[in-house]
């Protein structure tokens, strides 16, 4: 069952979902937003695409295992935790850097941003291991 | 406010329950999900609602205004949705997988591994 | 201190993220899990010698201080757990080696068995009542998995009836945590337990703690809770029934042995008599539906129950004697249970089947088994010089003292019911005449090669090396059960470690 306007409709619109879904990832630090509802919106691309083309389709279209995105999405999140173990703190503890960028200017990134990829990554692998297998199942 | 809300996690609680006892699958896990979200509003309303005025300290300032709203119960609440999203997503995998491997029809044929 | 109350949890973590991105290979994953449960076992054990010298010890995650962050905190009950949960950790995944099967392993049995340890130890270290949900739910999402893992009918049955019962239970914690939550505003277990000593509404403190004990009622299988137990366990394959039955009902006696010595002690008078009154009716129930069954993993479930049921008696009796009977039970009891479950996958491997009339002559065919069976077997009915009596004997010998008669004779005559049961699996299984082998629907079973052998034997062995140990040198032991024992009754120095660490 496939229809012309869905998948042109999703041809369109994934690009733009995706860019929503980092923009409200990045978003969350400050602001509303957030690695969970940015991994969210992102698996929601992908499960559009399956709508639109099919399972065999979308998991073409991914390369990899979603169940190795979430291990990956862990170990960032992880990740970002032990930083503040390996610097004498408690886990967890937020740190922070600035990457100089000329100009007097820097870029001021720290482990929640880290925390919050990682959630996102966990959310687009958790999410689409389950919807996908239960599209495979139909 | 208070009440009102109270009210309806009383309707939400008593509908999950219901449907909960129903023999039907689906009706089992519409249920969960009426129950989890009734437990979401009844954070949310016992540890009392304030309006409009956020936890964020005003620019100059030194401390919250005095009655703010409590952000807590939101992050509990926020990682409760979030952890009953995953726990329901499964349900449904796991529900559907079952009616579609057993020859059970519904909830009341599930016996065989009963003692 | 800060890195060795967080290992518990990352070493699993860690592990079963490289056992995923090793998806594709069973032999990496094979190495990844083992070397993850020793290194888990060794940094329990780390954390438990240094609990034993330095007393209670605590960490505040992200560096925001009680009672706002997130704590860990490791009193020795704490580590007695999480020591526990590790061997049974390690012992299992050995155990595994030799009997998961290949497809499973590629479907991701060793990382789920590692997130499950992550949830169970999680729960044993943390010291924030939501954060305890959290962890639970970790557990309970990991424990889904492992029992549906496979796919088998029989399986997802009991995975339906495990999944419904068991969401229905975080359904009431979690109302719980919320009224709690808007009365004290805080879920700091210490901070809470400073506010209960100034409860302003005892009622609605007893009203909340029966929220909590039915939710963890249900995790732990108090009567009449606990049917979702016996028509789960004997589904999924053996290591993960032993896991099950070694560890997660314990996760709920032991959340119940925390909030009840902690945060609800203002009406011990209704609320503790409660739970001791349901921890006979649970003892009785449970050892006469294990009377009832002819199937080994049936009996051993029932008897789970049964053995919850002293676990929590300690609880009710509510003296520090009591309860060091039963942190002691705790750990007789899950070094016993889970080795028992081992050996019924033995004698499946050898005999085709779970069903003791068709077992028959174990005792020809394995002697080693046998010896492994008696041990842990006469152990749970508390013969002694088991660890079983000694358990027993404390707990028995401390109801007579504060004079509860009824409950002291419950525990004398369910003991005697689970002698008899166990003496059923004796003479069914082990002494009974060998089936003979022209049955039809009988399986073949083949003779496993001499690695298998070892993966088998090996943990149980070891465990029964270990109940033997507690057995005949009691004293160490009861030394541990009774200091963790005083920190529970007497809370002050936890509550201080907690509000007052500062990194």
């Amino acid at each position: 069952m496939k229809s012309v306007i869905l998948t042109t409709a999703t041809r369109y619109l994934m690009p733009m979902l995706l860019l929503l879904s980092a923009f409200l990832l990045f978003r969350g630090h400050n602001l509303p937003g957030g690695g969970f509802i940015g991994g969210l919106v992102a698996a929601g691309t992908f499960i559009l695409h399956n709508f639109a083309f099919g399972v065999e389709e979308t998991r073409r279209l991914l390369r990899i295992n979603p169940l190795v995105i979430t291990a990956v999405g862990l170990l960032t999140a992880m990740g970002s935790g032990v930083v503040g173990l390996l610097a004498g703190n408690p886990f967890m503890t937020g740190h922070w850097i600035t990457i100089p960028l000329g100009k007097g200017q820097g870029l001021h990134i720290g482990t929640p941003v880290t925390f919050d990829i990682g959630v996102y990554l966990v959310v687009i692998g958790a999410t689409l291991t389950i919807i996908l297998s239960l599209a495979e199942g139909e | 406010m208070n009440t009102l809300i109270a009210v309806l996690v009383g309707v939400l609680f008593g509908a999950g329950i219901y449907l909960m006892l129903s023999r039907t699958p689906v009706r089992l896990i519409i249920g969960l999900v009426f129950l989890s979200n009734a437990i979401n509003l009844l954070i949310f309303d016992a540890a009392g609602l304030t309006r409009g005025i956020p936890p964020i300290i005003a620019s100059g300032a030194e401390k919250l205004a005095r009655s703010h709203a409590d952000p807590l119960p939101q992050a509990l609440i926020l990682t409760a949705i979030v952890i009953s999203f995953g726990v329901l997503a499964f349900a449904l995998v796991l529900f559907n997988r079952t009616f579609k491997t057993l020859p059970a029809r519904d909830l009341s044929d599930l016996k065989a591994t009963d003692t | 201190m800060n890195t060795l109350l967080v290992l518990p949890i990352l070493i699993p973590l860690a592990t079963a993220v490289a056992c995923l991105l090793a998806w594709r290979s069973r032999t990496i994953q094979r190495i990844i899990g083992v070397s993850g449960a020793v290194g888990l076992l060794t940094t329990a054990l780390i954390l438990l010698t240094t609990v034993w010298r330095e007393g209670v010890i605590a960490s505040q995650l992200g560096n925001w201080p009680a009672p706002f962050g997130i704590t860990l905190a490791a009193d020795l009950l704490s580590a007695i757990m999480t020591v526990l949960g590790s061997l049974m950790g390690f012992s299992v995944i050995i155990y595994s080696l030799g009997s998961i099967d290949r497809r499973r392993e590629a479907y991701g049995y060793y990382p789920f068995f590692h997130l499950l340890l992550m949830g169970v130890n999680g729960v044993f270290l943390t010291g924030d009542l939501f954060n305890l949900y959290v962890w639970f739910e970790v557990m309970l999402m990991s424990s889904f998995v492992l029992l549906a893992l496979g796919g088998e009918k029989p399986q997802l049955e009991g995975a339906i009836k495990y999944v419904t019962l068991n969401l229905i239970s975080s359904a009431f914690f979690l109302t719980a945590l919320g009224i709690l939550y808007g009365m004290a505003g805080t879920l700091n277990m210490a901070d809470l337990a400073v506010l209960a000593k100034e409860a302003k509404y005892p009622g609605v403190a007893t009203t909340l703690s029966m929220l909590f004990l039915v939710a963890f009622g249900i995790k732990s299988a108090l009567f009449p809770l606990f049917f979702w137990l016996p028509a789960s366990y004997h589904t999924p394959p053996v290591p993960v029934s032993a896991i099950f039955a070694g560890l997660l009902t314990k996760v709920g006696v032991y959340t119940l042995l925390r909030v009840f010595t902690l945060l609800f002690i203002q009406n011990p008078g209704y609320t503790h008599t409660l739970i001791l009154a349901l921890a006979g009716l649970t003892m009785v129930t449970g050892v006469l539906g294990a009377m009832s069954h002819n199937e080994f993993r049936r009996i051993l479930s029932f008897h789970i129950i049964s053995q919850v049921g002293y676990m929590v008696m300690g609880l009710g009796l509510f003296t520090p004697l009591a309860v060091a009977g039963s942190i002691f039970y705790i750990i007789h009891h899950i070094i016993v249970k889970t080795n028992l479950f081992l050996v019924s996958g033995v004698a499946h491997r050898l005999q085709g089947s779970f069903e003791l009339d068709k077992l028959g002559g174990l005792s020809h065919k394995a002697p080693a088994l046998t010896v492994v069976f008696v041990i842990s077997a006469f152990s749970l009915a508390g013969i002694p010089p088991l660890s079983g009596f000694w358990a027993k004997y404390v707990l028995v010998l401390n109801s007579l003292q504060i004079e509860s008669y009824l409950i002291a004779a419950t525990a004398l005559l369910v003991s005697l019911l689970t002698l008899f049961s166990m003496a059923k699996i004796w003479a069914g299984a082990f002494w009974g005449e060998a089936p003979s082998d022209n049955e039809p629907g009988r399986i073949e079973p083949s003779p496993p090669d001499l690695l298998t052998k070892v993966a088998l034997y090996a943990p149980m062995f070891l465990l029964a090396g270990l109940t033997l140990t507690i057995g005949l040198m009691t004293e160490p032991f009861m030394a541990l059960a009774v200091r963790a024992a005083d920190q529970l009754m007497n809370p002050a120095p936890y509550i201080q470690a907690v509000l007052e660490s500062r990194p």
